[in-house]
């Protein structure tokens, strides 16, 4: 007997049951759809935590103090103050691989103008830092070497402090005084909008000011600095750069080699490749959780296919009487069924994909739909249709003629 | 003129049913000829074995133990698709309960055997079908589902299904159980048309009046014959349904 002919029968058979087909194709369409449409959104967030994370700049390089333990007892990371000032100096002037290096203080203050006060975090850096972050400046100037020097009272302030303060974020409050923990500090330049980073902070809620003010005006202590961020020549070299700047700081610190360094250097890409696996984890939990649906769709489909063998024996019977063989039987309940999970997987692709559209349009949710993600989707569908079709049809070709006959 | 060839040959057909530890014989060493062309009505009390006789002659049940000629060739030893093969092409079967496809219009279950033989490419299929329900006096009502169709135009589709590839027997298994008299007759009619073109028509019936129409005679009891005779006033159904017809006539004058 010709496929094509058994195509007539399965699709004749099929439209005999609208209901029932569309009900059992559900649970494809819905498993496909929920595969496609989470590791799309899984894919999407993934992508878009990693271009964060390189806009910070790949070349990255921040070097944190070290946990130290008192008598044993870990005070858990960068919890002791070990880099200092001069350790900065050092990386400047010893370490070839280095660009750009600042020291970097951070606080959160009270500010102050007028009778408006918002509380924000001031950084207290170097012009590298500028460099290193690729900050810029859309109103007014950065600070010098001299500011930095003279520890003079000035900074620069991002847009979500403007608007806190002078209520506009279109203000332009270069040359306002504003009080910083009671100290008053000109500004001097206001810093171009970053909007949020990936983890939802907001990146504008800043003031930046030279070090040595953050550091004699504001912190306790002139001789440690928070943290030190740094960027390497070239991105290839960032690896030799931590390693120049590790062996450096060994040095300085009087380390011996068989002993824990009392500070920590991380790369930017360490930093993403952590974030990096932390989505992939969850687009991996995602798509676990979509291919169960999936697996579900296929046990109803299976199960449809039994009742179906069950309900139809009689109908098996007439087949067979005239003239219907094993094969024909077999192949025809086969082709029902992936009929059936074929075409659940093709509209499950395309509610997938409208989905994820749906998502990206409006949750404003990065969405990447992949075709492996479709392609996979799919053949596990059809797969499905087939694995778990072909235990029923198998039930229904074995049957005898005139057993199937007189069923009731 | 020749002597007619023999169609089917049983020698020592035997059928035994096991229930628990008791063997039930439905069929006890039974042996027969039907030659081509016959009209053979066979008859019994239920539970006499006639049905089961019937089913193994369809090839639709295989027998305990016996042999099975069918123009000369064996029959049981072939596999399971050459007996499918055998149904679609050489066998027409019509039932007692129709056995038509539910929600499947008339065209296209008499199509349905067609499907399932090869040498019948797609055009010719619906022409053959329209053909077999035109000869059947079904033209008008292709288009129809079972459910729509009277018991009569139901047997009626049944027996073009049985038609549509030009079968060397019909088998048929107590046809007119469900019908009234006048739509038996009518199938009669059909059974003994086809019969005179060349048909080989097996009936099973319990109804000694429907098996006056055949041209000979075989009765089952427990499982052995114990009559095979010529019929010898045969009826004929288009003479029986014009006397329906004037009795109908004379009493709704009167």
């Amino acid at each position: 007997m010709r496929i094509l002919n058994l195509l007539k029968v399965a699709y004749r058979s099929l439209n005999r049951n609208k209901l029932r087909s569309f009900l059992t194709m559900l649970g494809i369409i819905i498993g496909v759809a929920s595969v496609i449409a989470m590791l799309a959104i899984g894919e999407g967030s993934n992508q878009n935590i990693k271009a964060s994370v390189a806009s910070l700049g790949t070349n990255t390089i921040m070097v944190y103090p070290g946990n130290s333990a008192m008598g044993g007892v870990s005070q858990g990371a960068a919890s002791n103050k070990t880099i200092k000032v001069e350790d900065v100096n050092a990386i400047k002037v010893n370490c070839d691989l280095i660009k750009f290096v600042s020291p970097v203080d951070q606080k959160r203050v009270q500010v102050i103008f007028g009778s408006q006060n918002w509380n924000t975090m001031i950084l207290g850096v170097t012009n590298d830092y500028l460099s290193i972050r690729s900050l810029t400046i859309s109103k007014g100037n950065t600070f010098t070497t001299a500011d930095d020097q003279v520890a003079a009272k000035v900074c620069l302030i991002g847009i979500t402090v403007v608007f806190n303060l002078f209520g506009d974020e279109n203000f332009n409050p270069v040359g306002e005084i504003i009080r910083i923990n009671s100290i008053p500090v000109k500004i001097i330049g206001v810093l171009t909008k970053m909007g949020q980073n990936t983890f939802g902070q907001d990146q504008d809620d800043i003031i930046i000011a030279p070090f040595s003010t953050v550091q004699r005006r504001m912190m306790s202590s002139s001789i440690y600095v928070n943290s030190i961020l740094a960027s390497g020549k070239s991105e290839a070299q960032v690896v030799d750069a931590v390693d120049e700047i590790t062996n450096l700081l060994r040095n300085k610190h009087k380390i011996a080699p068989s002993d824990d360094v009392d500070f920590t250097v991380r790369t930017q890409s360490e930093i993403s490749n952590i974030f990096g696996a932390i989505s992939k984890v969850m687009t991996i939990l995602l798509a676990c959780i979509a291919s169960i649906s999936l697996l579900v769709g296929g046990i109803g489909i299976m199960n449809i296919m039994l009742v179906s063998v069950t309900e139809r024996t009689r109908e098996i019977g007439i087949r067979m009487a005239i003239g219907a063989k094993g094969r024909d039987v077999l192949t025809q309940f086969m082709i029902e069924s992936i009929v059936l999970s074929f075409v659940g997987g093709l509209i499950g692709i395309i509610l997938g994909v409208t989905v994820s559209e749906l998502v990206a349009k409006f949750g404003g949710w990065p969405v990447v739909i992949s075709l492996t993600s479709i392609l996979m989707s799919f053949i596990f569908s059809a797969a499905i249709g087939l694995f778990f079709g072909w235990y029923p049809a198998r039930k229904a070709a074995a049957l005898n003629p005139i057993d199937a006959l007189r069923y009731e | 003129m020749t002597t007619p060839e023999n169609l089917i040959t049983v020698k020592n057909l035997t059928k035994t049913y096991k229930t628990g530890d008791v063997e039930m014989h439905a069929l006890s060493s039974v042996s027969l000829e039907i030659s081509k062309g016959e009209f053979v009505a066979i008859m019994g009390a239920s539970g006499s074995g006639k049905s089961t006789f019937m089913n193994i002659i369809g090839c639709l049940d295989s027998p305990t133990s016996g042999e099975y000629l069918m123009e000369g060739k064996d029959v049981l030893n072939r596999s399971k698709n050459e007996l499918a093969e055998l149904r679609n092409t050489k066998l027409g079967f019509v039932f007692q309960s129709f056995n038509l496809l539910p929600r499947t219009s008339a065209l296209e279950n008499v199509e349905l055997p067609l499907l399932y033989n090869s040498k019948v490419g797609t055009k010719n299929r619906t022409d053959k079908a329209l053909e077999a329900l035109k000869s059947v006096g079904l033209g008008d009502r292709v288009d129809a589902m079972p459910n729509q169709l009277s018991g009569g135009q139901q047997q009626r589709v049944a027996i073009a299904r049985a038609l549509v590839n030009d079968p060397l027997i019909i088998m048929a298994d107590e046809p007119t159980g469900n019908l009234d008299s006048k739509t038996s007759y009518e199938i009669m009619e059909i059974f003994q048309k086809l019969n005179d073109k060349g048909i080989t028509v097996v009936m099973v019936t319990h109804e000694p009046d429907i098996a006056q129409f055949a041209k000979s005679n075989i009765v089952f009891k427990d499982g052995k014959i114990i009559a095979n005779h010529l019929v010898a006033e045969r009826k004929n159904a288009t003479n029986e349904l014009k006397n329906i017809a004037t009795m109908t006539d004379e009493k709704s004058t009167t």
